[in-house]
């Protein structure tokens, strides 16, 4: 029964394989695409209440017992990030039959969707240090194709920097990977971190764990965030809505895994870098929110303000922090997808990025705006919407352990996104109605709609939080002790 | 043999931070390719130089290399040769689309 574990990985990477046969059959496409999601959403669901009853999942490839196969394991915290990444895969995807245009949708725009969900489901699944990066590089690698997809030029410019910036990091990766494995001689995570508590975290291995901060903080944008504005505003509406919500909300979560699972007892040392580092992720993406005019510009910075906010869970380290940055990371997974997703129309609708060439689309687009409204607050983490609980938790996570600082900086970021989000509404929404009817851009119905499934999303997860919080519990308590996810692993 | 390998796989890193430190978007290209080769050596360093035996149980191999080692560079060579094929390919699909090849002009959006 356990095998069930590698499906969300195993049937898109085996869907997109397929798909590349039916390049020309776009409504096949993309009937194959949305089904799988749904069957992988179920399975995902299956999982999560296979695991409440079980306990963590665990799976070795090839019959290898544990230290020397390659296993996948599926506890709460990763089933979770997988569900939401179906459920945005979903919504990305008919955003993207509606907007992305015939010609990108020939150029295997489905089967890199789907290559690129593989990896970020796989390296959710993992539980192999290698496999991770070896995930990380399929989703990546179909990122670069999807990135560049359609090559116009503003693309080519944009992913020039963002392909040098990942290969690099990739190969500080394996640098990470390299020295890890020649001080603990193993990959598997769970073994890794067995190996480490009996020889005690050595000063090398120390520095070895920053070198991994630094891999995944370019991965995930903490900090080392410089390439991530301007890259992620170049592609598709569709597609810079999938790399929002999901790219850097894997890195993320190889910064959680590795931070909780492996190098957990010099927490002086690293947490307290993390610690910084979420400040001044913070305090960058709050001034890059306030300083652009270009409404890409300002929605990526708030992606980096969000990064910076969950990070301070991380560092404070403790339960309440934990589950609320679980509930946190699962918001904004579905809010930045509507986040972009708006924004993009709004940019298709006006013609242009400029905050100051717009105005007065509340008269034409009333339902765009509300919408609009609605992820502000909930981005901003006005309660019943779903960004409230996890505030709430992480705010009494930092609060528990003392840290005022991340406590004051975090809720000062909140007051900074939605000034730069209100911004947007107001000159955007409000004023004087300067686009006349002749030049009205044709406004589908299938713009709104992906949108609409998203603001039921935040409105479910913030009444529903209940209905989850077994889930979120149990990930937190996983997070917190690594032997529950060790035993699992290795002692069936 | 560790040390002279260590050293090489330094020499290649110092190498591939001047070429990605340069302008020239086929340099850049180079640097991450040597970079790559740099990482491969040094994995293979951190698997250790310890014999030729075949690395079988049962066989009487006495002294032998880690396999391991050997197995991720395998699976990183693969990686990284694609990713340098689809890097290639871009900077010339860029050369032709836009004639830059100089990533100074590259830099942010106009209006900024």
């Amino acid at each position: 029964m356990n095998n069930i574990i590698v499906l969300p990985m195993v049937l898109p990477l085996l869907l997109g394989a397929l798909l590349v046969f039916f390049q020309q059959k776009i409504v096949f496409q993309r009937m194959a695409t949305i089904a799988l999601f749904l069957v992988n959403t179920g399975i995902s669901i299956l999982i999560l209440q296979l695991i409440q009853k079980e306990g963590i999942i665990s799976l070795d490839f090839g019959g290898w017992a544990a230290p020397f196969g390659i296993s996948f394991v599926a506890d709460s915290f990763s089933m979770l990030l997988v569900l939401t990444a179906n459920i945005i895969s979903i919504v990305c995807l008919l955003y993207a039959m509606g907007s992305i245009g015939p010609k990108r949708e020939r150029l295997y725009f489905y089967p890199f969707t789907m290559m690129m969900i593989a990896g970020v489901n796989g390296s959710f699944l993992t539980g192999d240090i290698f496999n991770l990066f070896v995930t990380f590089e399929v989703m990546l690698l179909a990122s670069y194709a999807l990135i560049t997809l359609g090559a116009t030029k503003k693309q080519l410019k944009a992913s020039m920097m963002y392909i040098a910036i990942n290969v690099v990091s990739s190969s500080l990766f394996l640098i990470a990977i390299a020295f890890l494995y020649g001080m603990v001689g193993t990959l598997n995570m769970a073994d890794i971190s067995q190996k480490i508590t009996e020889t005690g975290q050595t000063p090398l291995l120390t520095v070895i764990s920053l070198l991994f901060l630094m891999v995944f903080s370019i991965k995930s944008g903490l900090m080392l965030y410089q390439w991530l504005p301007h890259s992620y505003s170049a592609p598709p509406t569709a597609i810079a809505a999938l790399f929002g919500a999901l790219l850097t909300k894997v890195g993320i979560y190889a910064l959680f895994r590795t931070f909780t699972l492996l190098f957990y007892h010099e927490q002086q040392i690293t947490h307290t870098v993390i610690g910084i580092m979420a400040v001044l992720t913070l305090a960058g993406g709050c001034i890059g929110a306030i300083a652009y005019t270009d409404i890409r510009q300002i929605v990526a910075y708030n992606l980096i303000i969000a990064v910076g906010f969950i990070l301070i869970a991380l560092a404070v380290m403790n339960i309440p922090a934990f589950e609320g940055a679980i509930y946190y990371l699962i918001h904004d997974m579905l809010m930045k997808a509507l986040l972009f997703i708006l924004a993009g129309t709004i940019v298709y609708l006006t013609k242009t990025a400029k905050l100051d060439e717009m105005s007065g689309l509340i008269r034409n687009y009333p339902l765009l705006g509300w919408m609009f409204f609605i992820v502000v607050l909930s981005l901003t983490g006005i309660p019943p919407l779903s960004g409230f609980i996890g505030k709430v938790l992480i705010g009494e996570g930092a609060i528990a352990s003392g840290s005022y600082v991340l406590l004051g900086v975090g809720f000062f970021s909140s007051l900074i996104v939605l000034y730069s989000l209100l911004r947007i509404f107001m000159s955007c929404f409000w004023g004087e109605t300067i686009i006349s009817t002749e030049e009205k851009r044709p406004f589908r119905k299938s713009f709104l709609f992906p949108g609409a499934i998203l603001v039921g999303c935040t409105f479910l997860l913030g009444f529903g939080a209940e209905a989850i919080a077994p889930h979120v519990q149990h990930a937190a308590q996983t997070l917190m002790d690594p032997n529950m996810y060790i035993e699992a692993v290795l002692e069936k | 043999m560790e040390t002279i390998m260590i050293i090489v796989a330094g020499v290649l890193v110092t190498v591939a931070t001047y070429l990605l430190l340069s302008k020239n978007m086929i340099q850049v290209i180079l640097g991450t390719a040597v970079l790559t080769h740099a990482v491969h050596l040094l994995l293979m360093t951190m698997g250790g130089f310890k014999g030729e035996d075949v690395p079988i149980i049962g066989e009487g191999a006495a002294e032998f290399a880690d396999p391991i080692p050997q197995a991720l560079i395998l699976t990183s060579i693969v990686i990284s040769f694609a990713v340098t094929a689809f890097f290639l390919v871009l900077a010339y699909q860029m050369y032709q689309k836009t004639g830059i090849e100089d990533l100074d002009r590259l830099r942010g959006f106009r209006h900024e």
